[in-house]
């Protein structure tokens, strides 16, 4: 049957498809596993980097990377909910809120060197934070703003409309009923969405690459004004700098796998829990 | 009629955008009695129900023309704030709509959003507001449960008591049966019954018989129109109009 | 009465403001973007800096033609097209289609698992892995080449490929799949002649989208591309894509000198380039809504 044939074929050349996406990037996995795991040491976590990179452990690194995440939420959090809240529970359907929902998917398009030029030239520069973790952070919060809106507003949409009425028909202002029923039903769905935020923003290296990263700083942060070291710059700057290639391309190998574990676990976490949101009220 | 006037509704007309959903529509609702609208789906009947606490306003692009009376209260007039209407107005919904929380603060909800702090007053109001709508004995030992919980007949009353919570002079019940079983639905029916001592009452259904059971007055609607309006014996009975005959003899609906 | 609800308007006030957010910060990177890239213009004329054909920001006199980083960068795209998009559709098909129930509860999460891999990461497993695998199967002097941040860039993208296109597949409504078995179509005609026409535009907005991803990449091409700024011949070249030269120069270029002004005049048209394809991808997935019937 020549029909069979070439159904036969067409599925086992999508069932390749699936095999390769699967096999390509678990590679990557595996091999960053593999030669990253025999790094990997109590020490290697908990020391700071002598000997010009080539000796001790990447713990600033790690800190450093946690302060510019949190940093970054900490900015767009609060403004990424409060837009969502806007568009779903205030807006009436117009104009404004078009042009607002096209710059948020704009926004989320913005290539991330251009988002690190941008904090450059107003950051760093114009408002004179210098090369620091606000500057760092304050440039990952506004990449990371349209991904919290879009959270935001699914866990928002996800919330039934019977229950705000009933919340108004009981006497409840717009503003009650956002804060006393709306926000506190949606909030795991938003949790989900900023966990995933939170593993995107962590993984980012082009727009801390002129606003907040350093090779190398002597200890851990003093202050939101100082340089830091961040895992993902970290790794691109043992390649790339430094004076000894072969040690440092082994701490390369450490770092790498510390950020893939930190990145997949958060976004795993997060997925993890979103599929059981679904299965709860879906 | 001797019966005191509760609500009015004065030659109201209400369009969706440019749909004309009602057509000067006039009606009474009276003090501690059942009005009961009937007609078929699509006919206006739970559109002319959110005009009494205003609940239409959350859809966009609809205009109302015409009065909404609350003793003698225009209750659009532009001093009129709809949160302190709906106070005073409550509304059971189709399908149970408990809050995700527990079965305490469903019914303390309203009280705390009205500025009520006192915790003793509180929990005497939830327990009085619960053995009103007949579903303490089924929750007294679980208040700190989730609503979720609750089978859809006790979720409806638990709705019921949460409106009762809040200082309501009129109750608004659009369908509230239409998602539950007949044993469930009797119950409702009874406590309705039991609670016109204290309000006055307004049902939305398409079930004649439970407008029959029920309701002291009946408005019949069709197509925007309110047909014929009476007491539900005469509309029963005698119905004036021949499509009110129609449709509960039951040649369509 | 009014005066009481003081509050209500105000908080409706502040979300407002706070939701003109995106916008301003989306004007303000135009802004700051073309602020920063106009006096590069009063230098060299606008043609010549687009289509010169020698990019030596450092040399005395210096030169500014981007042609050989705009071509590396469309080089690198459509090298990574050509690997994101069967694969990324092909699984998203599979998925789809072939996957059972159970299956696709597992292999959705886990491609929605690996499109969080950060890009540094695929940099540097192209540098340590895939590199020294080209030089010795392909016989060059270096690994760091176009095909290298090709199919690095392709992998990457393939998961977003892939998530966008399943949902897309997802939209198109199960009545078409039973009218389509009813007249006796095999399941791959059905697939080929019904499911895959209805969702065409959805699987379009996957690919552009997945375009745009790879045009705007930055530190997988800064690594494994090989940064060598002529204008490529082969895909077995090292090449230098804009995003590159605006990572791996930005660091040196004086501030306020020509050479930093040229560097935002770059980011100024990879931003023009990846809001067209964003605006094209956002026009044909509201056609391909109001095609089968969905809201807007």
């Amino acid at each position: 049957m020549k029909k069979e044939f070439s159904q036969n074929l067409g599925f086992f050349g999508l069932f390749l498809c699936m095999l390769t996406t699967i096999l390509a990037l678990g590679s990557i996995i595996y091999f960053i596993a593999a030669r990253g795991f025999s790094v990997l040491s109590w020490s290697f976590l908990t020391q700071v980097p002598y000997s010009a990179m080539t000796k001790g452990g990447i713990a600033p690194v790690i800190v450093g990377t946690f302060y510019i995440t949190l940093g970054a939420i900490m900015f767009a959090l609060p403004l990424g909910i409060a837009c969502a809240v806007y568009l779903c529970e205030y807006s009436p359907k117009s104009i404004v809120v078009n042009i607002i929902r096209i710059s948020i998917n704009n926004l989320a398009g913005v290539p991330s060197v251009v988002f690190g030029l941008f904090g450059l030239a107003v950051f760093v520069k114009f408002f004179g934070f210098g090369v620091s973790i606000l500057s760092g952070s304050l440039t990952l919060g506004i990449l990371a703003l349209p991904m919290i809106i879009s959270s935001a507003q699914e866990a928002l949409l996800a919330v039934p409309q019977s229950i705000r009425e009933a919340s108004l028909s009981l006497g409840a202002t717009k503003w009650g009923t956002i804060k006393n029923i709306v926000l506190p039903t949606a909030l795991p769905g938003i949790l989900t969405g900023v966990i995933l935020s939170i593993g995107r923003v962590a993984g980012e290296t082009a727009p801390i690459l002129f606003t907040a990263a350093a090779f190398y700083t002597r200890g851990y942060p003093k202050s939101v004004f100082s340089e830091v070291m961040a895992l993902p710059y970290h790794i691109y700057a043992l390649m790339t700098e430094g004076a000894h290639p072969d040690k440092q391309r082994a701490i390369a190998y450490g770092c790498s796998l510390v950020l893939l574990f930190l990145v997949l676990f958060i976004s795993g976490f997060a997925i993890f829990l979103r599929q059981r949101q679904r299965s709860l009220y879906g | 009629m001797d019966n005191k006037i509760k609500m009015q509704a004065k030659n109201v007309d209400f369009f969706y955008g440019k749909n004309q959903a009602l057509k000067n529509v006039n009606l009474n609702v009276y003090a501690n009695k059942v009005t009961a609208m009937i007609g078929p789906s699509g006919c206006g009947k739970s559109t002319f129900i959110r005009l009494f606490n205003r609940m239409n306003e959350l859809v966009a692009h609809t205009t109302l023309k015409g009065k909404i009376l609350l003793d003698d209260l225009d209750i659009n007039s532009p001093l009129v704030d709809a949160v302190d209407i709906r106070k005073r107005v409550g509304m059971v919904f189709q399908k149970p709509n408990p809050f995700p929380k527990t079965i305490f603060e469903n019914i303390s909800y309203g009280l705390k959003v009205n500025g009520i702090k006192d915790k003793a007053f509180i929990e005497q109001k939830v327990e009085d507001s619960l053995k009103k709508a007949v579903i303490w004995a089924e929750v007294k030992d679980r208040l700190n449960d989730s609503a979720l919980k609750l089978s859809g007949g006790q979720q409806q009353r638990l709705c019921i008591a949460r409106c009762l919570a809040v200082e309501t002079e009129v109750i608004l019940f659009d369908e509230p049966c239409a998602s539950l079983d007949p044993i469930s639905t009797a119950k409702i029916e009874e406590l309705i019954l039991e609670l016109k001592k204290d309000y006055s009452i307004v049902i939305v259904t398409h079930n004649m018989q439970q407008a029959a059971r029920v309701s002291d007055y009946t408005g019949f609607f069709l197509l925007g129109e309110l047909i014929e309006f009476g007491k539900t014996q005469d509309i029963f009975t005698a119905p004036k109009d021949k499509k009110t005959e129609a449709y509960i003899t039951g040649r369509f609906g | 009465m009014k005066i009481l609800r003081f509050k209500e308007r105000l908080y409706k006030w502040i979300f407002t403001i706070l939701a003109f957010a995106s916008l301003f910060f989306l004007m303000g990177i135009v802004l700051v973007l073309v602020k920063e890239s106009l006096p590069i213009f009063q230098k060299v004329n606008f043609f010549k800096f687009i289509f010169g054909r020698s990019w030596y920001p450092t040399y005395n006199p210096a030169e500014f033609g981007i042609l050989p980083l705009i071509l590396a960068s469309i080089w690198v795209t459509l090298g990574a097209v050509v690997v994101c998009v069967p694969l990324g559709v092909g699984s998203a098909l599979y998925l789809n289609e072939l996957a059972g129930r159970r299956q696709k509860a597992v292999l959705k999460p886990i491609v929605e698992l690996l499109a969080s891999i950060p890009s540094v990461v695929f940099g540097f497993f192209g540098v340590v892995i895939l590199t020294p695998l080209l030089q010795k199967v392909f016989h060059l002097p270096t690994g760091l080449t176009a095909l290298n941040a090709s199919i690095i860039l392709g992998v990457m993208a393939t998961p977003t490929v892939c998530s966008i296109a399943e949902d897309a597949l997802n939209y198109v409504p199960n009545a078409f799949r039973e009218a389509s078995f009813a007249v006796g179509a095999t399941r791959w005609q059905t697939l080929t002649q019904v499911i895959i026409p209805a969702a065409g535009s959805g699987i379009a907005t996957a690919i552009i989208l997945g375009m745009s991803r790879a045009i705007g990449e930055t530190m997988t091409v800064l690594m494994v591309a090989g940064g060598s700024a002529v204008i490529p011949h082969t895909f077995l070249e090292p090449v230098r894509p804009m995003t590159a030269a605006i990572a791996a120069e930005m660091g040196e270029a004086p501030m306020g000198g020509s050479h930093y002004h040229a560097l935002f005049a770059i980011a100024l048209i990879l931003f023009v380039i990846t809001f067209i394809f964003n605006v094209i991808a956002e026009i044909i997935s509201r056609s391909f809504r109001v095609k089968l019937g969905l809201s807007g």
